[in-house]
């Protein structure tokens, strides 16, 4: 019982030395990678572009939600005109970092682990290492990058669609009025807030992004280690956004 | 002990090679030599880490011990420098071909040349479609690697390989899963390449008439060592028990049909 | 070609649309008039005794109308002082340089900010200047003890008189 503990906790912390030691490599290609606009450009399409229409759906209806819920308790403390706040508050900084971050782990996390884990089954890894061609420069890199890139974009389209949604149940349906909604959220919200929901997406864009390409570079090269990468992809996304999230806002509030 | 080492006929010498992964031995005291210029096969059962062998001459694994030297340079002393510059004079065909997926045949062709060298476009283009026309796939330069057959896939990764003139060319199971026109096409494909180009060629195979047609030496690996060396027809005449079973194919021998089991009858009757 | 084209054309668009996401957030649901680091305004310098609980970023108001923020708060000490700098918005340059300023709190337990009481000098502030007349931050305690030296006083008086 002890032995498994101690394995346990070992394995731990080979793993986070593991992905250190491979973001430091794709550091170390950066530069390289950065001379390749393009390559980034794919990627960026890839990871962002396609995780657009998800994104756009899922924060028109988080939004949707919190305008019904957000109504509906604050109308019991007779103070329902503070909805755009709340929400507000509520989408700039936890739900829309957090909830952009578990879609694209989902949407673009799990494509990018599963395409390079197919080319570590496919020998096209290898093939490059023998075509004296560094796979962190050519794969890794501007797919790491992408994701970086994409993500914080990803986390405002998700926060601004969202205040549209909870404009849309609040203010059209339920009928909060329209100036007090705006200016109740001006007076609220500060710049501050939304710098922290983008910082919150660029750190979340960071570790999905780190964990993706690092299960799928790490995958075992057969039907079976691809479809594990994924799974592992999702799941440590998941975990290790949330615990970010809890450090970030400890740290910020 | 130093780097250098006499340059002499053979391009590649492998002395006295310990490789184990997982506590399985692979090799114990493995000593071949490529000669420049040649074919040079690489036989032997299933298991007897003949792709090991390949991933230690391309630098990918060390040796525990032993030493590996490919044009003069032990490979495994190499920092990663050095190694990605050897690397650029050795190419390599996959199995699979290992072609890009998400690149056209020509880029595809013309990514070594683009990743290492700053050619004009005319002279990259120049260069892809004379090496496509010697595999005989020109007309398929605008393909994605999805719409080809398998042995399209490898004459494609085989112009890749060759598209910057490699010394070294090695071939991972050039036949394996080809039908005998993709065969015979490779066959010859091999032979002129090496002939005409004067490369040096290290085949990796178990395909026993195939390889006898083309190679000028071959070994024969068992049990981590070279049990039997020489020209293949040479092979054929050779008396000793394994390598004739190997050359004939015979369902038992030396290398056993039964993987190691408790005695038959008493398994059954528990 | 085509579709690495349209590939670009997707790509900017996304990355256009994000950047766009990030100026109606900071520029529609925040109250940003006065941008912070914006270099537009003048500063202008008051010293307190007790600053309480005033922050950095706290808003300067005039007959309750924000007409600027708290900029730094540090304490200097040789004048054994708490000394904050404030940046004016340069719409409001027409500030009498007698003008006194008071830290008070908004609401019950609202934040505190600086409340400015226009002089009737004819000079105005200009960058750099100072209040003369300034009010400390109200402390509970000193409140109290305030009061009761007041009674005490008020009780000594009357026997005085």
């Amino acid at each position: 019982m002890y032995n498994t503990f101690k394995q346990m906790l070992l394995d731990a912390v080979a793993g986070f030395g593991a992905v250190a030691l491979f973001l430091l490599r794709i550091f170390g290609q950066l530069p390289s990678a950065l001379l390749r606009p393009r390559l980034i450009a794919s990627q960026i399409h890839n990871a962002g572009a396609l995780s657009l229409v998800i994104i756009m759906i899922c924060g028109l209806f988080v939004g949707m939600v919190l305008g019904l819920q957000g109504y509906d308790m604050l109308e019991r403390f007779g103070s329902e005109s503070a909805l755009g706040s709340a929400a507000a508050l509520a989408l700039v900084k936890e739900l829309g970092p957090v909830v952009a971050a578990l879609l694209f782990a989902g949407r673009a996390g799990t494509a990018l682990a599963s395409e390079i884990g197919l080319m570590r089954a496919t020998d096209q890894l290898v093939a490059m290492e023998i075509m004296a061609v560094d796979p962190f420069r050519y794969v890794v890199a501007p797919r790491f990058i992408g994701g970086v890139v994409a993500l914080p974009l990803l986390t405002m389209i998700f926060i601004a669609i969202g205040i549209f949604g909870v404009q849309l149940i609040g203010v059209q349906q339920l009928g909060v009025d329209q100036g007090t909604f705006w200016s109740q959220m001006r007076g609220s919200v500060e710049v501050e807030d939304v710098m922290q929901g983008l910082i919150k997406g660029c750190v979340f864009g960071v570790a999905c992004s780190l964990i993706a390409v690092y299960e799928g570079y790490t995958a075992a090269p057969t039907a079976e280690g691809v479809g594990r990468a994924t799974t592992r992809t999702v799941v440590n996304s998941a975990v290790i956004t949330l615990i970010l999230d809890y450090m970030i806002t400890a740290v910020m509030l | 002990m130093s780097v250098e080492h006499s340059t002499t006929s053979n391009l590649v010498e492998i002395r006295d090679v310990y490789y184990s992964v997982g506590g399985r031995d692979i090799f114990q005291g493995l000593t071949l030599d490529v000669p420049r210029g040649k074919i040079t096969a690489i036989m032997g059962p299933s298991g007897t880490g003949k792709t090991t062998l390949l991933r230690l001459i391309t630098g990918q694994i060390r040796p525990s011990r032993g030493q590996v030297w490919v044009d003069g340079q032990d490979v495994s002393r190499l920092s990663r420098p050095a190694l990605y510059a050897l690397r650029q004079r050795i190419g390599m065909l996959f199995q699979n071909g290992a072609l890009l997926t998400d690149l056209s045949v020509f880029e595809n062709v013309a990514f070594p040349v683009r990743e290492h060298t700053k050619l004009p476009e005319a002279l990259i283009r120049h260069l892809v479609l004379t090496k496509l026309q010697a595999v005989g796939l020109r007309g398929a330069h605008g393909l994605m690697p999805h719409e080809l057959s398998g042995g399209m896939a490898r004459r494609v990764a085989l112009a890749r390989a060759m598209v910057r003139d490699p010394d070294l060319l090695i071939y991972d199971e050039p036949f394996a899963g080809l039908d005998p026109i993709s065969m015979g096409v490779i066959l010859r494909l091999l032979r002129n390449v090496n002939d005409a180009l004067g490369m040096t060629s290290i085949v990796v195979s178990h395909d026993v008439d195939e390889i006898a047609l083309v190679a000028d030496i071959s070994y024969i690996l068992s049990a981590g060592k070279v049990v039997a060396s020489g020209a293949p027809k040479a092979l054929k005449e050779d008396q000793s028990p394994l390598v004739r079973q190997f050359m004939n194919g015979l369902p038992d021998g030396p290398v056993p049909f039964h993987y190691p089991a408790a005695d038959y009858y008493s398994d059954l009757l528990d | 070609m085509q579709s690495s084209r349209a590939t670009e054309v997707v790509t900017g668009a996304f990355v256009l649309f994000g950047f766009a996401a990030l100026f109606f957030l900071v520029t529609q649901i925040t109250n940003k008039e006065l941008g912070i680091g914006s270099n537009d305004g003048y500063t202008l310098v008051a010293n307190f005794e007790n600053v309480g609980s005033l922050k950095v970023g706290a808003p300067v108001s005039m007959s309750g109308v924000t007409v600027g923020r708290v900029e730094s708060i540090s304490y200097d000490q040789d004048l054994y002082k708490a000394v904050v700098r404030i940046r004016i918005n340069s719409k409001f340059n027409r500030i009498p340089n007698d003008s006194d300023a008071s830290i008070m709190t908004a609401g019950l337990l609202g934040g505190q900010y600086i409340g400015v009481t226009a002089g009737g000098a004819d000079q105005f502030f200009k960058d750099g200047g100072q209040f003369v007349i300034v009010q400390d931050a109200l402390v509970l305690e000193n409140l109290i003890n305030k009061l009761a030296a007041g009674f005490a006083g008020n009780k000594t008086d009357s026997t005085g008189d």
